[in-house]
């Protein structure tokens, strides 16, 4: 039974101010009603003045979504009543959006490359934060520094078939909006999602309140067992709308309440009418990640794997670049593999790393200076410092203050002679075949130099000492 | 030259919401002169209520923008001035404050929305006063109470702070006893205002001139037709006499789309409103909304209890125009109407330079008298043309019937405020001699 | 023709209140207002594309916000900064 599913996405985008209004975007830490003005606190007879630079970042996402810019756009007013909002009507877009008919490329279950289509993209207004208290007395409280923040809404053709197809183009959209520079991916509630889905044949679904763009393949994988669940028991799938509990993962009905609402749409008589298809010729798009993927591959000859971890992040995309130049295959297994493992084990952002320092402990390794497991003992260190708020140690520092420096061969002939002698048997073990003497002996040496010397070299030299030894 | 100015006016025509007894003035254009602001216009600090309760207790935190200039120019704001609530009406009977009386005879309306405002300067409390003109709403109390009141071009003086009532039709404007005053005050309120999005930088800087010899004055025969008092047609006949005395001729045009020009308005005023209204909750001002009901218990009863009948009914009807099924019927087809009006004043305007006629069908109407929705609708048939073309129109004293003031309209192409300025002026200065 | 009962569900729709008895009236009036806005039907044409300006825009500068006394002066009721509303079910 083919599943069928469809996405609209919300965006705040990354502007200073709102999308009417002078007040500032940077709210996220401050104290209720401290980001509000007449405007966007709907106080009678303020008017709405539009963002100019919202518009720029809702005509680079169309451009990079190969989209077709309206000659003529506009606002439009949906009414409807709601505590946390403002005016009792979101300026909005409506018959008239921005831009219409993208593509979006993936790759489906099967690996292969699919395109999701969008259907338009338009710019709106967030409205404010409703808080609601319960206990003896219920009542909401509203906070409106959210209200007026510029958000895009992107809504797709329902072209995806799966709850994780529904995530990997997610992800690509959030990569392509980052790289765009139009959207914080750190900021909280900064992407919404609403899905349409639907089995073939039965009913279509709509589920609302997904603030987390990893909630949207649990509440879809929840949506389509239970729809499944349903048909199999003999019984049908309700048209409804349903509400995502994240915390439990599951979805629950919206009890009826969002019925047909009539918003009475009409264009906004405060605005003025966009013309601005002809500005798209103008934007020079940066490099996006399915071409700067395969520039990294042809360039630095990074394998198709690392190639993808390194690109899905622009700041990380970056970072890589920034010390590739020391040895493009060594950095790319360091900072795809190692660090960004770290990084996620402390919960840590790549922004918190000096690429100076990765460049630093790179050298180092390529060097010889250090082993490759000294290095992660040094990347761990560094690490912990940063996390803790001391300031980032260099890796030179801490391969000195901890001597890590990658023994020489001298310094271990006296110890490789004394794991000899104190272990006769695995000598002899090893003279009459068994690999795995080598591994005991090589390991007691290891525990003796404390890791400082690289286990190839050491397996030489011990076999060489014993062969030469003749114990 | 700063001070502060002390006004204790005798308001027995209930002009006035609020009074500033010790108004503070300053320098400039207009320093120290008295003006009254109706009261849809907000005053950072004093309370503005648009004559509704359920704006009770609200002082705006900021000035229209129309009011920083006022203060810049060292005005003493000494009042704010009755008014049909929300501007909905041509009586200023719908107020929640009680209605105003007409100066020259208190048994009759000041006419409205703007009663107040031309009641406070017919009585002669003020020089000069600002109002609002959504459909008439300045003009006619102008004529009603025998003052001058001017609307200006739409786009050309800013809505922001303006309570919204019909955004695609309203414009703030100046009444006074001259043209003179009118045009001094435009002069101060016609500046741009980069928050008003609608807005034009165009701004008025004009010395009104008695010269109009040349001027192509067009008569349309649907400002004389049937519904207008014959004596109140013959008035305005004379006085455009006067205009051809002064060297204008006259010519007749036609408006063909005027029977369609009070439905549209209707349609779309009512559209507009509908929800522009619709932010009154009372959570964030007015009156509090109780917090123990629900969401939409408690939001319909504050409504109900704080907008009177014809607000209620005009949200109404403006919420059945717009609603899904209907609104290709009304909103649409009123957009049409008012774009096919504004053409069709475009062409007369290709042969005339103003366009003259009664100000209002009848003289005012008894306190009281109309009740019926509708016929007092019909009333705006001659004044709400000029607001669906977005063009000037002036209304200036010109003769009684019965003892009271008929006005006579002069209407302009857009942005040709100062022509139709300078008109008025003309016809004002020849009769007064 | 408008019913009564079409005037309670508009007034649903606005969130209006109207009381029982003011019902009947309003049915009245409002059915002969539409009756008055018929003659809209024979408009003809079609709506011309917008006049006037367009790309009426303003720099992303911020400006100044109100202060939080400003905001929440003229609510009716406040607790910890925020404005109290009546709860949504």
């Amino acid at each position: 039974m083919k599943t069928i599913i469809g996405l609209e996405i919300h965006v705040q985008v990354s502007t200073a101010t709102k999308l009417f209004c002078g007040c500032s975007t940077d709210y996220q830490d401050d104290a209720p009603n401290t980001h509000c003005c007449p405007v966007c606190l709907g106080l009678p007879g303020a008017l709405p003045r539009l963002n100019k630079k919202a518009v720029e970042y809702g005509l680079r996402v169309a451009k990079a979504l190969d989209m077709r810019v309206l000659e003529e756009s506009e606002f439009a007013r949906k009414n409807y009543f709601y505590p946390d909002l403002a005016k009792a009507y979101q300026i909005t877009q409506h018959d008239k959006p921005l831009a219409v008919e993208g593509t979006v490329e993936i790759e489906d279950d099967e690996g292969h490359e699919k395109i999701i289509r969008i259907t338009r993209v338009h710019l709106e207004e967030d409205p404010g934060r409703l808080v609601h208290v319960t206990g003896a007395s219920k009542y909401s409280l509203v906070d409106y520094n959210r209200s007026g923040i510029p958000l895009l809404e992107i809504v797709t053709e329902p072209d995806m078939r799966s709850p994780q197809e529904a995530r990997r183009f997610l992800n690509k959209l959030r990569t392509v909006l980052e790289y765009l520079g139009v959207f914080d991916g750190d900021r909280e509630g900064g992407l919404r999602v609403d899905a349409n889905i639907s089995l073939e044949g039965s009913e279509r679904v709509e589920v609302k309140n997904i603030s987390s763009y990893k909630g949207v393949e649990k509440a879809l994988t929840f949506e389509v067992t239970r729809q499944r669940n349903l048909l199999r028991r003999g019984q049908k799938v309700a048209r409804e709308t349903r509400h995502f509990m994240e915390g439990r993962g599951i979805t629950t009905s919206a009890r009826g309440k969002e019925e047909e609402h009539d918003y009475r749409y009409f264009p906004d008589p405060d605005l003025r009418p966009l013309r601005v298809a002809e500005r798209v010729a103008e934007i020079d798009l940066p490099e996006l990640p399915t071409a700067r993927k395969n520039r990294f591959m042809e360039q630095y000859g990074v394998s198709l794997n690392h190639a993808r971890t390194l690109t899905g992040d622009p700041k990380l995309a970056d970072f890589y670049e920034e010390v590739a130049h020391i040895d493009p295959a060594l950095a790319a297994t360091w900072v795809a593999d190692t660090l960004l493992g770290e990084l996620n084990y402390r919960d840590m952002g790549i922004a918190a790393v000096p690429p100076g320092h990765i460049a630093e402990l790179l050298e180092l390794l390529k060097a010889g200076t250090i082993t490759d497991r000294a290095g992660v003992q040094v990347l761990r260190e560094m690490l912990d410092a940063c996390v803790e708020g001391r300031p980032c140690e260099k890796p030179t520092a801490i391969v000195k203050r901890e001597k890590l420096g990658r023994a020489a061969g001298d310094e271990f002939t006296s110890i490789v002679q004394a794991v000899i002698s104190a272990n006769p048997q695995a000598v002899e073990d090893y003279r009459s075949g068994k690999e795995g003497a080598l591994n005991f002996l090589v390991g007691q040496v290891m525990k003796e130099t404390r890791g400082r010397a690289d286990p190839r070299e050491l397996r030489r030299i011990v076999s060489e000492s014993i062969k030469m030894g003749g114990v | 030259m700063a001070g502060t100015l002390n006004f204790s006016p005798d308001d027995r025509y209930n002009a006035f919401i609020t009074t500033c007894r010790e108004a503070p003035f300053g320098d400039g254009a207009l320093a120290g002169v008295a003006i009254a602001v109706k009261d849809n216009i907000s005053t950072a600090g004093i309370r503005t209520t648009c004559a509704s309760r359920i704006l009770e207790g609200y002082v705006p935190p900021y000035d229209a923008h129309v009011v920083e200039l006022l203060r810049r120019e060292g005005a003493a704001i000494v009042g704010k001035t009755n008014m049909d609530e929300f501007g909905m009406g041509s009586t200023t009977e719908t107020s929640a404050f009680g209605p105003t009386q007409n100066p020259v005879d208190p048994s009759r309306v000041p006419g409205g929305s703007s009663g107040g405002s031309a009641a406070a300067v017919a009585a002669g409390l003020v020089p000069m006063a600002l109002g609002t003109d959504t459909g008439g709403s300045i003009r006619c109390p102008a004529a009603f109470c025998g003052i001058v009141g001017f609307k200006p071009t739409y786009g050309r003086v800013s809505r922001y702070g303006l309570i919204a009532y019909a955004n695609s039709l309203e414009q703030i404007g100046p009444m006074a006893r001259t043209v003179e005053d009118v045009s001094r005050l435009m002069s101060v309120i016609a500046r741009y205002d980069p928050r008003d999005s609608t807005m034009l930088d165009r701004p008025y800087d004009h010395q009104p001139s008695a010269n109009i010899s040349g001027l192509q004055v067009g008569v349309p025969e649907e400002y004389f037709g049937e519904g207008v008092d014959e004596r109140v047609a013959e008035n305005v006949r004379d006085a455009i006499g006067i205009l051809e005395d002064l060297g204008a001729t006259t010519v007749p045009v036609s408006i063909p789309g005027m029977r369609y020009a009070l439905a549209a308005y209707y349609v779309i005023c009512t559209s507009e409103a509908s929800s522009n209204l619709a932010r009154f909750d009372g959570v964030r001002y007015g009156p509090a909304v109780d917090t123990r009901k629900t969401w939409h218990e408690a939001y319909q009863d504050l409504r109900q209890a704080n907008f009177g009948a014809e607000v209620r009914r005009r949200i109404m009807l403006g919420t059945f125009t717009l609603s899904a099924g209907y609104t290709g019927r009304y909103y649409a087809k009123a957009q049409v109407a008012r774009r096919n009006i504004a053409r069709d004043f475009e062409r007369a305007f290709c042969d005339v330079d103003i366009i003259a006629g009664p100000t209002m069908p009848t003289v005012a109407f008894r306190l009281g008298e109309k009740n019926d929705p509708l016929s007092l609708y019909l009333a705006d048939i001659l004044t709400a043309p000029a607001n669906l073309a977005g063009i000037p129109a002036i209304s200036v004293p010109c003769g009684r019937v019965d003892g009271l003031p008929v006005g006579l309209q002069l209407m302009g192409r857009q942005f040709e405020d100062e022509r139709v300025i300078d008109t008025a002026f003309a016809y004002e200065q020849e009769v007064r001699a | 023709m408008i019913t009564e009962s079409d005037i309670e569900h508009i007034a649903e729709l606005a969130d209006i209140g109207i009381s029982k008895d003011e019902v009947p009236e309003f049915t009245l009036q409002f059915n002969a207002i539409l009756e008055y806005f018929e003659v809209l039907d024979s408009v003809e044409g079609e709506g011309a594309p917008a006049a006037g300006t367009t790309n009426v825009f303003r720099e992303d500068e911020p400006r100044p916000s109100l202060p939080q006394e400003a905001v929440l002066a003229n609510a009716g009721s406040t607790e910890d900064g925020f404005i109290k509303a009546p709860r949504v079910m």
